[in-house]
C-alpha cells in the first residue's frame, strides 16, 4: 500500500479535500497472487479501481504456436493452476474436434470424474482462502484438508498433485488405480459431513454473514454486460451452466442441479451468494461423481490415442464450464503439426474486471471481501 | 500481606516493594507467556486438525523456549526514517501498561502487589498506557500499515473501555469496593456467592440479580476480548489487510516485548473478570487445607484455583479466535456503542436499583 496525492478536488460545500490513490499489491497477503489494485478513494469510500495485472505473464499463447498439439497441454496446467485438469479438458476437446476423432466412453467417464473432483478441489481452496480473507482461519485449514485427499487421488492416477498432464488428445496418460473407486468412494462419504460442517462454521456464522452480505452486488444486466460466467453469474441469479446449455463429453448423462443465488442472507448476487453458489456447486459435483462411478464403463483408454496428431487446416471454438466459468479455446490450425494460434477465454480475466462495478461505494475492507468472493486465479488471467 | 513477610526478611522497604514488583514477572507473566503460546498453537492446532509443534521436546513443549531463543539472537532491525526514539520506548511502554496491571491482581489471599482501595481504578488507568505504546508504535515505525494499525487499535481500545468500565462500575455499586482483595473476600465460601451468582445478598436479591450479572459478565468478557485485539476484534492487526498492524516494522526482542504484552494482557484481562464475578482466588466449594488442619495449603490452593479460572478464560479467548471471522471496523464501533454501551448503562441502573431494595 502506498499513498500519492492527487490534483485536489472542491467538492460541494467548498471545502478542498484530497483524493487519494491507494496501491494494493502485488505484494500483499490478500490479493490471491500478484494482482495489483490501484484503488481511488474519497475519505474512506472508494471511487474507483483499476486492476493492473502481467506480474505474472509467461507467454503461453505464443508458446503454444512454437509446440505440436500435445505439447500444448502441460501449458494449459499452468494457467489456472487450481484447476489444471479442466483447462486440459477443454484444450483436448477442442483438439479432437479439428481431428474429428471420436473418444472412448471410459475415457468420457473418467474426464468427467477428474473434471468434477477438481472443482471440487477449485472451490474448497475458494471458500477456504475466502474465510481467510474475511479472518476466519480454520475452515481454511479444514478445506485444504479435503483438497488434500483429492490431490491424492490424483496423484495414485497419475503422479502428479498439481499439475497433471493427464487428459491427453483422444485418450487419458493413464487407465485408473485400482484403488481409485474404492478410495473415491470414500472420499464422497468422507466429504459430504464436511460440507455440513464447513456450513455451520462459516457460511451461516453471523459475522461472516454481516461481513459478506449487501456487499459488492452484481446485478445481473451488469453480469451479462461483462461476458461474467460461472459461479459468479450463477450468485446473480441466472442458471447459465455450460455443462447443461452446451453439453460437451457425457455430462447430459448425469441427473444434477444448477445452483444459483438465491440472496438468502441479502440481495441476490452479493459476496455470501457467490461464495454459498460454490457450496452448493461442491455438493452437485459429488453427485455426479457418485453416477459416474456407478456406471463407469470398462474400455480401452488408449484406443483413441492418435499416433500422429496433425489436424486438418480450419479453426474451432470449444468451451467448457471450469470452477472459475466458461473456460473458451479457439485454435486454429493451418495443416501443420504446431496450431497457428491458441487464444483463450479465461473467465477469471473477464471476473477481474467487474471489481470496479463492484467495490464503488464500499468501504476499503470490502477490497479483499470482494475480491475473495469473485475467485481469480492469476496465472489465468496472464495467461496470454 | 507478602510486602511485609518480605520487609521482616530483608529490612530495607526499597529492596522489598523492588522484589514484590519483580516477584509476578519471574513467578508468573514469563512462564505463563511461555505456556501460552504453546497453549495457543496446540489449541488452534487441534482444532484445525493439525498437531502443531511436535519436534522440539515431547510434543513440542520447547517450541517457545527455541523460539525466544531465536528473537534473542536476532537483529535489532530499526529501518532509516523510524522516530527511533519512540519507536525503542513503545514496546516497553505496551509491556508496562500491561505488567503494571499485575500489580493491583490478588493472586491469593496474601499476595497482591499493591493493596490499595482504587486496585481496579488503577488496572483501568495503567492500561491505558499500552493505548498510548500502540500509537506510538504506529507512528514512528513510519510505515502505512503500522498507522493504520495503530489508529484502528487506539479507536478500538478506547471505545471498549467503555462498556467495561460501566459494567466495572455497576460491580462497584453492588459490592461498593474498588479493592480487587475485597471484592474476592466478599466472594468467599461457595461458588453461589460469586458475584456471577449474585455475590452474598438475600436469596430474592440473588436471583433478582442473576441475570443482570450474567449479561455484565458476557459485556465484559466481549469487551475485553476486544481491548486485547483478539479475534473477532484482530482488526488492528488483521494480517489479510494489514499484515500485522502496529508492530510490522519490529523484530528481534522489541518484537518479543509486543508479544509477551500481548499474553500478558490476555491473561490480566481474564484475572480481572475472574476477580470481578467468578470469586477471584476463592474456591467454588471450601479448602482442602481447612479440612484437614493445614493453614498454610491455602493460599497455594487460592492460587491455584486463581490460576485455573485465568486460563480457563485465556482458552476460550483462543476457542474464540480460531472459530470466528473478523467484524469490519464499522461493525467493531457499531457493536460497542450501538449495543454494548446502552445495555451495560441500562444494567448498571438495574443492578442499581436491585441492590437498594
Amino acid at each position: 500500500m502506498s499513498f500519492e496525492s492527487k490534483e485536489n478536488i472542491e467538492n460541494k460545500s467548498g471545502v478542498r479535500t484530497e483524493e487519494m490513490v491507494l496501491n494494493m499489491g502485488p505484494q500483499h497477503p490478500s490479493t490471491h497472487g500478484v494482482l495489483r489494485l490501484e484503488i481511488t478513494l474519497e475519505g474512506e469510500l472508494i471511487t474507483k479501481i483499476t486492476p493492473h495485472i502481467g506480474y505474472l505473464h509467461r507467454c503461453f499463447e505464443k508458446h503454444a504456436e512454437a509446440m505440436t498439439y500435445p505439447q500444448v497441454i502441460p501449458y494449459t496446467d499452468r494457467m489456472d493452476y487450481l484447476a489444471s485438469m479442466y483447462n486440459e479438458i477443454g484444450y483436448v476437446i477442442g483438439v479432437e474436434k479439428l481431428l474429428k476423432i471420436e473418444v472412448p466412453e471410459r475415457v468420457e467417464y473418467i474426464r468427467v470424474i477428474m473434471g468434477e473432483l477438481q472443482r471440487i478441489a477449485s472451490h474448497l481452496v475458494a471458500l477456504g482462502t475466502y474465510g481467510v480473507d474475511i479472518g476466519a482461519f480454520t475452515p481454511f485449514l479444514y478445506c485444504f484438508r479435503d483438497r488434500e485427499k483429492i490431490l491424492h487421488l490424483f496423484e495414485i492416477t497419475c503422479g502428479a498433485r498439481l499439475l497433471y498432464n493427464y487428459i491427453w488428445i483422444g485418450g487419458l496418460s493413464h487407465d485408473l488405480h485400482p484403488d481409485f473407486v474404492r478410495l473415491t468412494r470414500e472420499f464422497i462419504k468422507d466429504f459430504k459431513p464436511n460440507i455440513k460442517e464447513l456450513n455451520n462454521l462459516l457460511s451461516y456464522n453471523k459475522i461472516f454473514i454481516d461481513r459478506t452480505a449487501n456487499v459488492g452486488i452484481l446485478p445481473v444486466d451488469t453480469a451479462i454486460n461483462y461476458g461474467v460466467t460461472g459461479p459468479n453469474l450463477r450468485a446473480s441469479g441466472i442458471n447459465w451452466d455450460l455443462r447443461k446449455d452446451d453439453p460437451y463429453s457425457v455430462y447430459h448423462k448425469f441427473d444434477y442441479e444448477i445452483p444459483v443465488g438465491e440472496g438468502k442472507a441479502g440481495t441476490v448476487g452479493d459476496s455470501w451468494d457467490r461464495y454459498y453458489v460454490r457450496v452448493c456447486e461442491m455438493e452437485e459435483s459429488l453427485k455426479i461423481i457418485e453416477q459416474a462411478l456407478d456406471t463407469l464403463p470398462d474400455g480401452d483408454i488408449a484406443s483413441a490415442i492418435p499416433k500422429r496428431i496433425k489436424p486438418p487446416a480450419g479453426m474451432i471454438y470449444s468451451r467448457v464450464e471450469n470452477p472459475r466459468g466458461e473456460l473458451g479455446y479457439f485454435i486454429i490450425s493451418d495443416g501443420t503439426i504446431n496450431p497457428f494460434r491458441v487464444k483463450v477465454r479465461a473467465p477469471s480475466f473477464v471476473s477481474l474486471q467487474i471489481m470496479d462495478e463492484l467495490c464503488r461505494g464500499h468501504l476499503v475492507a470490502d477490497v479483499i471481501t470482494i475480491l475473495g468472493s469473485i475467485d481469480i486465479v492469476l496465472g489465468e488471467i496472464d495467461r496470454e | 500481606m507478602i510486602y511485609d513477610v518480605i520487609n521482616n526478611l530483608t529490612g530495607s522497604p526499597v529492596l522489598s516493594a523492588v522484589i514484590v514488583a519483580m516477584l509476578p514477572l519471574f513467578l508468573f507473566i514469563l512462564p505463563f507467556a511461555l505456556v501460552a503460546v504453546y497453549l495457543e498453537r496446540k489449541v488452534s492446532a487441534h482444532m484445525q486438525d493439525r498437531l502443531g509443534p511436535m519436534r522440539v521436546g515431547y510434543h513440542g513443549v520447547l517450541q517457545t523456549i527455541a523460539d525466544i531463543i531465536k528473537l534473542i539472537q536476532k537483529e535489532d532491525i530499526i529501518a532509516k526514517d523510524n522516530d527511533k526514539l519512540l519507536f525503542n520506548i513503545a514496546p516497553v511502554l505496551v509491556f508496562v501498561g500491561s505488567y503494571a496491571a499485575f500489580a493491583a491482581i490478588p493472586f491469593t489471599s496474601i499476595f497482591i502487589g499493591a493493596q490499595i482501595d482504587l486496585g481496579i481504578f488503577l488496572i483501568i488507568a495503567v492500561t491505558g498506557l499500552v493505548v498510548a505504546g500502540i500509537l506510538m508504535a504506529g507512528w514512528a515505525s513510519n510505515n502505512k500499515y503500522s498507522l493504520l494499525g495503530a489508529m484502528r487499535a487506539v479507536a478500538q481500545i478506547i471505545s471498549y473501555e467503555i462498556p467495561t468500565i460501566l459494567v466495572v462500575l455497576s460491580l462497584v455499586m453492588m459490592t461498593g469496593s474498588m479493592n480487587l482483595y475485597t471484592l474476592s473476600e466478599m466472594q468467599t465460601g461457595y461458588f453461589w456467592n460469586w458475584n456471577l451468582f449474585g455475590g452474598n445478598y438475600d436469596i430474592l436479591q440473588k436471583l433478582l440479580l442473576i441475570p443482570f450479572m450474567l449479561i455484565g459478565f458476557i459485556i465484559i468478557y466481549i469487551s475485553t476480548l476486544a481491548e486485547v485485539n483478539r479475534t473477532p476484534f484482530d482488526i488492528p492487526e488483521a494480517e489479510s489487510e494489514l499484515v500485522s498492524g502496529f508492530h510490522t516494522e519490529y523484530s528481534g526482542m522489541k518484537f518479543a516485548m509486543f508479544f509477551l504484552a500481548e499474553y500478558a494482557n490476555m491473561f490480566a484481562v481474564s484475572a480481572i473478570v475472574a476477580a470481578l464475578f467468578l470469586g477471584g482466588y476463592q474456591s467454588p466449594f471450601g479448602y482442602l487445607g481447612n479440612l484437614i488442619g493445614a493453614e498454610w495449603l491455602v493460599p497455594i490452593e487460592q492460587f491455584l484455583w486463581f490460576t485455573i479460572k485465568g486460563v480457563g478464560l485465556v482458552l476460550v479467548q483462543m476457542w474464540l479466535r480460531w472459530t470466528l471471522p473478523r467484524l469490519r471496523v464499522d461493525q467493531l464501533m457499531t457493536v460497542s456503542w450501538k449495543y454494548l454501551i446502552p445495555i451495560s448503562f441500562v444494567n448498571l441502573i438495574i443492578i442499581g436499583l436491585i441492590t437498594i431494595l
